[in-house]
């Protein structure tokens, strides 16, 4: 375990998250509709996904093999273990007092008000008015202000030339990247890869829409943050944390 | 003496000349762009306008996706590689470069950079090949024709 996870753990520890282990009922995943492909995204959409924790086998492991087999990070061949890309981690969490154990997958919260994007010198981290934060590795310029500033450790350089790319996910040395909340499948009006592998344990959707299975959901059963206490209203919410 | 200095400086230049001349091959390498019309009729604009000014549309067509999630397919980057790179050559990927790293004559794209001598840069981030990429609308066309 590397320093920086150690530390990690303890930052997630830290933040207070009570096991509020709630049995979900059976979740319906709605059809997302495809906006047409002249239109521009607008704000009057937020998107966002609701993890249940309790309902994802092996803490998520399938959800960094589906994100791995959708954007083909990982593969790296001459960074070491520190330096190789990760979009989504899992993470074990032990409750001090009771010793209770469980892991969650994380990874860009897809905060509102995204730490990267403040700290970035350049412009390229930014929030599109749909609340996706993304890199635009057009103007990245690869200073890493962005990693320090992210509360979740979500955010990668790659060390290395890329070869093979999938075409949907341009990665180039000397960029940082991390989840992009699969946006070119979001525009395509697709759920993100991994909530389609998820059997139902990630709901996808608009938190705007009220009567998106998300928002009712959330409604219904609550959704909590990962370091709530920053303060960043995070696209991404757990159940069962 | 300034007249023989001219003489001198003139029959200097004609000799240089020659040799320059000399040294130059009349087959200069050709890019190999027959690989445009591998599956389409004819492109997105006229052939003239793109040769001059694809990176402008593809500049272009970059923000208005990257921002405003815009993802027509008239100028996407994508769709260029879609059309004019081929899926596979003796049953492998086309990149666009080779064993060597030296511009690959066989991409489309490669070709003509290598020929005008203008550095690459959107494989180091984009893919080079369809690699799977949903077959191309061959009625994507608009305009314009292959010479
Ligand atoms: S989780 Fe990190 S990378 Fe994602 S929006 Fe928040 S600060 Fe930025
Ligand atoms: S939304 Fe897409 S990019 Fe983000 S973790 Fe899931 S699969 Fe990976």
């Amino acid at each position: 375990m590397s320093n920086i996870d150690a530390y990690r753990r303890r930052f997630l520890l830290g933040a207070g998250i009570a096991s509020v282990a709630t049995v979900a009922p059976g979740l319906v995943l709605r059809q997302v509709n495809a906006k047409p492909a002249d239109e521009a995204v607008t704000d009057q959409k937020r998107w966002g996904m609701l993890i249940d924790v309790d309902k994802l086998p092996n803490g998520g492991q399938g959800v960094v093999d589906a994100c791995k087999a959708e954007h083909g990070w990982g593969h790296e061949e001459h960074s070491n273990a520190e330096q190789k890309t990760q979009w989504v981690r899992t993470v074990k969490v032990t409750e001090k007092l009771t010793k209770h154990e469980f892991k969650l997958p994380v990874m860009c919260q897809h905060c509102e008000t995204a730490p990267c994007a403040d700290v970035c010198p350049t412009g390229a981290s930014f929030k599109r008015v749909d609340g996706i934060v993304l890199v635009n590795k057009h103007i990245c310029i690869g200073c890493r202000y962005c990693m320090m500033a992210c509360p979740y450790k979500a955010r990668s350089l790659v060390h290395e030339a890329i070869f093979d790319q999938k075409p949907d996910t341009p990665r180039g040395k000397g960029t940082v990247e991390a989840c992009t909340l699969c946006v070119h499948k979001i525009d395509a009006g697709e759920q993100p890869a991994c909530v389609a592998s998820s059997n139902g344990a990630i709901v996808f959707g608009d938190l705007k829409d009220e009567s998106s299975e998300i928002s009712k959901q959330l409604k219904a059963r609550g959704g909590k943050q990962i370091r709530a206490d920053l303060g960043l209203n995070t696209g991404v919410r757990y159940q069962g944390i | 003496m300034t007249s023989r200095v001219n003489g001198t400086l003139a029959t200097l230049l004609l000799l240089f000349t020659t040799m320059v001349f000399s040294g130059c091959e009349d087959t200069a390498p050709k890019p190999r762009l027959e690989t445009a019309k591998a599956k389409s009729e004819s492109c997105v604009e006229p052939t003239g306008v793109m040769r001059r000014t694809h990176m402008d549309f593809i500049k272009h067509q970059r923000d208005e996706t990257m921002y405003k999630g815009i993802r027509t397919q008239k100028h996407s980057f994508k769709e260029c590689i879609n059309c004019h790179v081929p899926d596979k050559k003796d049953g492998k990927p086309v990149n666009y470069l080779d064993s060597n790293h030296n511009l690959n004559p066989d991409h489309f794209c490669a070709t003509c950079h290598a020929y005008v001598g203008v550095k690459i840069d959107c494989f180091e981030c984009h893919s080079d090949n369809p690699a799977g990429a949903a077959p191309v609308d061959a009625n994507h066309a608009v305009g314009g024709s292959h010479e």
